[in-house]
């Protein structure tokens, strides 16, 4: 019987009773008394040197209240990195302002040049149209390799070239590597790209700036992922505005992907403008404008090659990447391809030596900061791939291949630096063959071709590092923020509880899978409990949702805090039973006292707790409210196995995605239903990836795919219908759930099934295709059948 | 958006009236003039709305047994309104997404011309004959390049006519992302002849592909065109699909009309 109730139940989402009934309050929802609206006058012009910016025009239109350029911000912090990379020799990484307004120069489409405050929208547009300037365009830096050329413009002046850093890791392992790799019996090389990709939340990026003269204490409501985080960045790096007198807000936010972590300049914008103006001022974004200044994912450009011997161990790895950076680091974008992405690269597997290279690079184009797996689906798209062209080169089952170098006992330490505490790749690889039907896939393939198409399996596995993360690994590695996480039980007088976390839900269901938790622990019903989040003058300081960390690390920090409410409250019930302290059960919403049938409810417990008539005033202090930090001690490490099988058009090149398994280890589960939609939309981002998203520019960096004419997202018609599994389960070791977290997966794990089932069936056409760049899209699938 | 003034007009003398001042605009469905200025790269002095002219909606049969649609028709009411000419239909019902079809009209896709719209292969390949407030113009006369036509300014389309062929089909090949016609081909079978017409690939909008229509023409059978292909040059090259993809799309997209045709 599956349990309806508590940990493991399939509870309903609550949060969805307002979000499909319209009665969500997002932050675009906010509008506060003599609210004006900036309109910001965006670049389009990929890089040039600002000659002159004339407002004057602009300022004496209707309804204009001010109009800001980049002198105005000139004594105001730039936009922080929160991440310092420390390159091969030992310097850290080159590190360019970012100024919230365009100074000197502009060095991507979309970047800001001007910004129009008036009392409507429309008004600071027009106004925004009238505002004259001069730049004097300098020639583009879009293509990674080429802006490392020595006579290539610099996006930078003050730096000494468009590389951040050249990262290696793990240095010392680099001879080793080199050595393992030249004394291969077998060595398999791939070049690919890992496409660039704009994260398109269903909302775009909204925020509200306020000020009160009288209290100097200023709001920003915005769409964050991690209002805490904002808090720390903005007021303390941009504004200098202390805590105390700084409020951010995320409420409602209509999906994240990662795009939404980051501070953004139109956030320190509104907030510096409502302290100028005294009034609030607000920013809706476009699409249009979330296409040029939302950060965008991916966008690596690797070398990799896998050494085996001749029984077919994996013996060495090695790769080269270029990391596109675009032309300002945004918030954590340092990490990205770095100690989120070189440290996967073991990957499910034995490999003893492995060595990664990366390059990160500015150009003049849009920030890339972490999007939904952030490093991770760059790690497994090209391991998953350079094994399955090695199974093809080598003529094994890439099925085999893969078990024959799994890692099977753990704890196990990889050679790049991190410990998976626990999996089992085997199991989650036999689910994978029954869900996926391996068994029955040479007859589908035969259906296929007697109606003319080509019919591919693709399989992989991946591995990912999550429940971010332990705050002294991540301080040693460049972090400059700790990344624990905080949770305050509140109980009230009467049993209900209110939980505020550090956490923020933006899709992922909190409000209905952390009451699961408590509800079990408690005894108590899950109505009696709601999350609260999303409010710094609520919740304590808490790092955020991202990196599939909120149940394992905020959950664990409401466990954690839980544990002290229930050890106050048994000692309310040890005075209230007349027993000793450790005669008391807490069972079913009941105190106990062991072996007898004496026992006080939950409710009387916690009255007593606020109503102290009868209670121990000498050995407690009244009230029940505790909070709890938790710092994990390691990542956690989900992992599994991905199938897809596709149909490949051999006249168009068309794919159309028939099957699609997912065979998930997620340790523990609090609520399947939630964990299997946060399966299914990371398996649509990672299909969108494979088959259409393409974020593109043109030489002169004008962003080509700038609208959803040419961005193409994946629809519901692009997918197939999933089968999912998540019941292989190897408990987290080290945190007090036993769970790993389970958002990023989907898009982590199935880019590469799909590039590896369309070469599987190129191949049953005869077309000895040994690679194609993401997206497969028809155009490219064709080409590459003519060879 | 910037400023405008907007009528709405409940009769077409009303409408060509109000359409008189040069910054004037005709407004059908809005589905590609609503974004247009909503991006501000267009600027109407005054919309004129043709929602309210009844006169130039609805289907019907003339004496000739053409299907007559009026130019405010929507694409939703074709798909549901044309039995007779079941390849229109199901063009119309495969256009944009429902809010789209139940708003966009065929006068505005025809006025439109955009080199990957639908409407203009039906048009062409039927051998439609466009009507407005002025006159009448064969299709073959009407469309003049991407996004030109021989509408003067203020023309209002206020019928559509249409042959009914003895067969026809149009297979539309989606770009990914808009799913307007990467490349579009309408084949239509008269008594007299086949015609074809291609939309989404040719860097001068729909055209009519002659060689297929004479091969077709004497053998209306996938195997006809089998060895026919248009050239690369002067197809649309973009991020969808290179000049050749969309040639070669041209010559697949023309057989599989022709074998669904039947
Ligand atoms: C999401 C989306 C998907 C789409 N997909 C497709 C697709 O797959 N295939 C396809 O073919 N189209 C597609 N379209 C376009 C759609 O068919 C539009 O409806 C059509 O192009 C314009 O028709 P409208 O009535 O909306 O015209 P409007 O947008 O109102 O006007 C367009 C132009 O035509 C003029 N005009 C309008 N009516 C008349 C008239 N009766 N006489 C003279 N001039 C007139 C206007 O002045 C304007 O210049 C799509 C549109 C959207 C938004």
């Amino acid at each position: 019987m599956p349990k309806d109730h508590g940990i493991g139940a399939a509870s309903k989402r609550r949060e969805d009773v307002r979000f499909l009934t319209g009665t969500g309050n997002y932050t675009d929802d906010i509008n506060l008394p003599r609210q004006l609206y900036v309109h910001f006058l965006r670049s389009d012009i990929a890089h040039g040197e600002i000659r002159h910016i004339d407002t004057s025009t602009a300022e004496g239109m209707p309804g204009v209240k001010r109009v800001f350029t980049g002198k105005d911000f000139e004594g105001v912090g730039g936009l922080p990195c929160g991440w310092q990379v420390t390159d091969r020799h030992g310097a850290p990484m080159q590190e360019p302002a970012h100024p919230v307004i365009a100074q000197g120069k502009v060095r991507h489409v979309g970047e800001i040049l001007a910004a129009v405050v008036a009392d409507s929208r429309e008004r600071a547009r027009d106004a925004a149209e009238a505002i004259e300037f001069d730049i004097a365009e300098l020639p583009a830096v879009v293509d990674m390799k080429a802006a490392l050329a020595s006579d290539a413009p610099k996006v930078h002046e003050d730096l000494t070239s468009n590389l951040c850093y050249d990262w290696g890791f793990v240095e010392d392992n680099r001879d080793k590597v080199d050595e393992a790799i030249r004394t291969a019996a077998h060595v398999t090389t791939l070049e690919l790209v890992n496409n660039r990709l704009v994260a398109n939340p269903m909302e775009p990026r909204v925020a509200v700036g306020d000020y009160h003269r009288a209290t100097d204490e200023s709001t920003l409501y915005t769409t964050s992922q991690n209002p805490h985080v904002i808090r720390l960045l903005m007021g303390a790096f941009v504004l200098g505005i202390p805590e105390h007198k700084l409020r951010v807000v995320a409420p409602d936010v209509g999906g994240g992907f990662g795009s939404k972590i980051f501070h953004y300049a139109e956030e320190a914008f509104v907030t510096f403008a409502a302290r100028q103006l005294g009034r609030p001022v607000k920013w809706t974004s476009t699409r249009s404008e979330a296409f040029m200044s939302d950060a965008h994912g991916r966008d690596h450009v690797t070398k990799i090659e896998l050494a085996l011997d001749a029984d077919h161990n994996f013996t060495a790895i090695r790769t080269e990447t270029h990391a596109n950076m675009g032309a300002y680091l945004s918030t954590f974008a340092p990490s990205v391809p770095t100690w989120l992405h070189g440290t996967l690269m073991a990957g499910n597997y034995r490999t003893p030596a492995i060595y990664v290279n990366v390059k990160a690079v500015f150009t003049n184009t849009v920030p890339v900061d972490a999007y939904r797996g952030a490093g991770r689906p760059e790690a497994t798209y090209q391991l998953e791939r350079v094994i399955d062209k090695a199974a093809r080169e080598l003529g094994v089952d890439p099925v085999e291949l893969r078990r024959k170098n799994f890692v099977t006992e753990f704890p196990y330490a990889t050679p790049v630096a991190v410990e998976y505490d626990t999996g089992d790749y085997n199991a989650t690889m036999d689910k994978l063959a029954e869900i996926a039907d391996f068994a029955g896939f040479e007859a589908r393939r035969k259906e296929s071709e007697a109606r003319g198409k080509l019919r591919g399996l693709g399989v992989n596995c991946y591995i990912e590092a999550c429940g971010i993360a332990p705050s002294n690994l991540v301080g040693q590695l460049g972090a400059r923020a700790g990344l624990y996480d905080a949770a305050t039980v509140r109980v009230n007088a009467t049993g209900s509880i209110s939980v505020m976390v550090g956490a923020h839900s933006h899709g992922q269901g909190h409000e209905t899978s952390f009451p699961q938790v408590i509800a079990e622990m408690l005894g108590i019903d899950e109505s009696q409990v709601d999350i609260v989040h999303g409010d710094t003058s609520k919740i304590p300081f808490g790092m955020g949702t991202y990196g599939s960390r909120s149940i394992a690390v905020c959950g664990s920090a409401m466990v954690r805090a839980t544990e002290k409410v229930i050890a106050k409250a048994k000692k309310i019930a040890a005075h209230l039973l007349e027993a000793s302290e450790a005669d008391i059960e807490l069972k079913d919403g009941q105190f106990t006292v062991a072996g007898t049938d004496k026992s006080v409810a939950w409710g009387d417990v916690t009255l007593a707790a606020y109503v102290p008539h009868n209670y121990p005033l000498e050995d407690i202090e009244p009230g029940l409210e505790e909070t709890a930090f938790y710092d994990p001690a390691n990542f956690t490490f989900p992992a599994g196995a991905y199938a897809c099988e596709v149909e490949v058009d051999p006249e168009t090149g068309k794919v159309t995605i028939e099957r699609f398994a997912a065979a998930d280890d997620f340790g523990n589960v609090i609520n399947p239903m939630i964990v299997d939609g946060q399966v299914h939309g990371g398996l649509a981002q990672g299909i969108g990836q494979a088959l259409l998203e393409n974020c593109a520019y043109d030489a002169n960096g004008q962003l080509v795919s700038a609208s959803y004419m040419d961005y193409a997202m994946p629809r519901a018609d692009d997918v197939p219908f999933y089968a999912v599994d998540h019941s292989c389960q190897t408990p987290c070791t080290h945190n007090p759930l036993g769970v790993k977290g389970c958002g990023e997966a989907g898009a982590i794990g199935s880019p590469p099934s799909v590039v590896n089932a369309v070469i599987d069936a190129l191949h049953s056409g005869g077309h000895k295709v040994a690679h194609i760049d993401m997206p497969l899209t028809p155009s490219r699938v064709w080409a590459a059948m003519q060879g | 958006m910037y400023a405008f003034d907007f009528v709405r007009p409940k009769s077409l003398n009303e409408a060509v009236e109000a359409l008189q001042p040069e910054e004037a605009m005709a407004l059908g469905g809005g589905q590609t003039l609503i974004p247009t200025l909503k991006q501000r790269l267009a600027s109407p002095s005054k919309l004129v709305s043709l929602k309210g002219v009844e006169e130039i909606r609805g289907i019907c049969r003339d004496d000739q047994g053409r299907v007559c649609i009026g130019g405010g028709t929507t694409h939703a009411e074709v798909a549901a309104g044309v039995p007779e000419y079941p390849a229109l239909a199901a063009l119309a019902a495969n256009i944009g997404d429902p809010a789209v079809r139940n708003r966009g009209t065929i006068g505005g896709s025809l006025a439109n011309n955009d080199p990957s719209a639908c409407y203009p292969a039906a048009a062409l390949a039927s051998g439609a004959t466009i009507v407005t407030n002025t006159r009448e113009i064969a299709a073959d006369d009407y469309f003049e390049g991407m996004f030109m036509t021989a509408l003067e300014e203020g023309e209002i389309i206020t019928e559509v006519r249409f042959p009914v062929p003895q067969a026809a089909n149009y297979q539309k090949f989606e770009q990914p992302a808009s799913r307007f016609a990467l490349v579009g081909v309408f084949v239509a079978k008269f008594e007299d002849g086949v015609r074809v017409a291609v939309t989404g690939a040719s860097e001068e909008g729909v055209f009519r592909w002659t060689e297929a229509e004479e091969a077709l023409s004497s053998n209306f059978s996938p195997d006809a065109v089998q060895g026919l292909s248009v050239p690369a040059e002067g197809m649309i090259g973009d991020l969808h699909g290179s000049p050749e993809y969309r040639a070669h799309l041209v010559g697949v997209m023309t057989r599989r009309a022709v074998a669904a045709a039947g």
